[in-house]
C-alpha cells in the first residue's frame, strides 16, 4: 500500500507525524489572553464576562485602556461593576452605544460558562501553577 | 487498502489543524455554547488568520502586523492624550547564563505608554532593576504582559536574543513545550 510514489509516501508520513504531534489540538482552549471576569456575575445569576484581548488590540493599542482609562494589569483587579460602566468608566468609556455596543446587550459580554473563575486563560501562570493561582 | 483511503482518514483526523489554530468560540472551553452571543461575536480565526502568522500565543506577530499596517489600532480616545514614543534599546541580563536581552523601547511604546511600566514595575535607570525569571514566570515584571497577552514565556530566545562576548549564540526560536499534564482540566 505504500508502493505508489515518493510524493504520496511523503504526504502520508507528514500527515501521520502531524496526527501524532498535534492530536491534543482538539482540547478546548480559550484564545490566548482571554480574560474571564467573574467577580460578581455568578452571584448575580449572570454568565461571567469574557474580555477578548485579541479583538480589542486589533482596534486599540494597550495604552488606550491601560493608561488613558486606568485599567490595572490584573484580571479581576479593577472592581468593575455595572454602575461604573453605565457611568462611563472602564468598559463604559466605549461601550456606550457610540463607539461600541451599549450596556443593554448584556449577553454579548456576559457569555462565559457559569462557574468559570476570574483569570487570564491560557496564561503561563495558569499553565505552570494552576494551584497557586487558585490560592490567590 | 488504497492510499487514498488512508489520506482521507488522516485528513479527517487533522481537520482541526488544517482549519487553523484558532478554536471556535463555542468550542473554546470558556464561552457558554448556549449563549446568544455565540453567533454574533466575531470568531478569532476570522480576524487573526489575515494577520502575520506566529507560532505561539495568538499565533499573530502583533508588532509586525502593526508595522505593516495590517491593523491600525487607535492610540488614544481623548484628543488631549499625549502619544509618547521612545526609541532606545536597553541591554539586560549581562551576567546570567542565558544570552543577553536586548529590550527595545520602540516596539513597546508602539503599544504602551511610559507610565504603564515606569516606575511602579521598572525604575527608569539601566541596571537599577533586579529582574528574575522566577518573578517573571509568576506574572511579575515582564511577566505582567508576556505570558498573559503579549508573546508567551515559552519563546525564550525572542528576549534572550544577543550573545555575550565569547558566549553561546541564542538559538533561533526554539520554544520550550509545556507538558500537556500541566494544563488544568476545564
Amino acid at each position: 500500500m505504500f508502493g505508489k510514489s515518493a510524493v504520496q509516501r511523503l504526504l502520508l508520513v507528514a500527515m501521520a507525524l502531524a496526527t501524532v504531534f498535534l492530536v491534543d489540538i482538539d482540547e478546548a482552549r480559550a484564545e490566548y489572553g482571554d480574560v474571564v471576569i467573574n467577580n460578581y456575575s455568578d452571584a448575580a445569576g449572570m454568565r461571567p464576562a469574557i474580555f477578548p484581548h485579541w479583538f480589542h488590540r486589533v482596534r486599540f493599542r494597550c495604552k488606550v485602556c491601560h493608561a488613558d482609562l486606568g485599567f490595572k494589569f490584573k484580571a479581576g483587579g479593577n472592581e468593575i461593576n455595572m454602575v461604573k460602566i453605565i457611568d462611563g468608566q472602564f468598559c463604559g468609556a466605549c461601550h456606550n452605544g457610540e463607539l461600541a455596543w451599549s450596556v443593554e446587550n448584556c449577553n454579548l459580554c456576559h457569555s462565559g460558562k457559569p462557574g468559570t473563575p476570574t483569570q487570564v486563560h491560557e496564561s503561563t501562570v495558569q499553565k505552570l501553577a494552576p494551584a497557586a493561582l487558585q490560592k490567590k | 487498502m488504497p492510499t487514498w483511503i488512508i489520506v482521507a482518514a488522516l485528513l479527517l483526523v487533522n481537520a482541526p489543524v488544517l482549519a487553523g489554530p484558532w478554536d471556535k468560540l463555542r468550542e473554546d472551553g470558556v464561552h457558554d455554547p448556549r449563549s446568544p452571543a455565540i453567533n454574533r461575536l466575531q470568531e478569532p480565526g476570522d480576524a487573526l488568520s489575515k494577520l502575520t502568522p506566529d507560532s505561539a500565543g495568538n499565533m499573530v506577530r502583533w508588532v509586525q502586523s502593526l508595522e505593516k499596517g495590517e491593523i491600525n489600532p487607535r492610540a488614544n480616545l481623548r484628543p488631549d492624550t499625549k502619544i509618547r514614543l521612545y526609541d532606545s534599546d536597553v541591554m539586560l541580563n549581562l551576567n546570567g547564563g542565558m544570552p543577553m536581552v536586548k529590550f527595545p523601547h520602540r516596539q513597546h511604546t508602539l503599544w504602551l505608554d511610559c507610565a504603564n511600566c515606569h516606575d511602579h514595575l521598572f525604575k527608569a535607570e539601566a541596571g537599577a532593576n533586579k529582574l528574575s525569571m522566577l518573578a517573571i514566570l509568576n506574572g511579575e515584571q515582564c511577566g505582567v504582559c508576556h505570558g498573559a497577552v503579549s508573546f508567551p514565556l515559552t519563546e525564550c530566545f525572542r528576549c534572550h536574543n544577543t550573545a555575550k562576548p565569547g558566549g553561546k549564540p541564542p538559538r533561533p526560536s526554539l520554544p520550550i513545550a509545556i507538558p500537556a499534564g500541566a494544563v488544568p482540566p476545564k
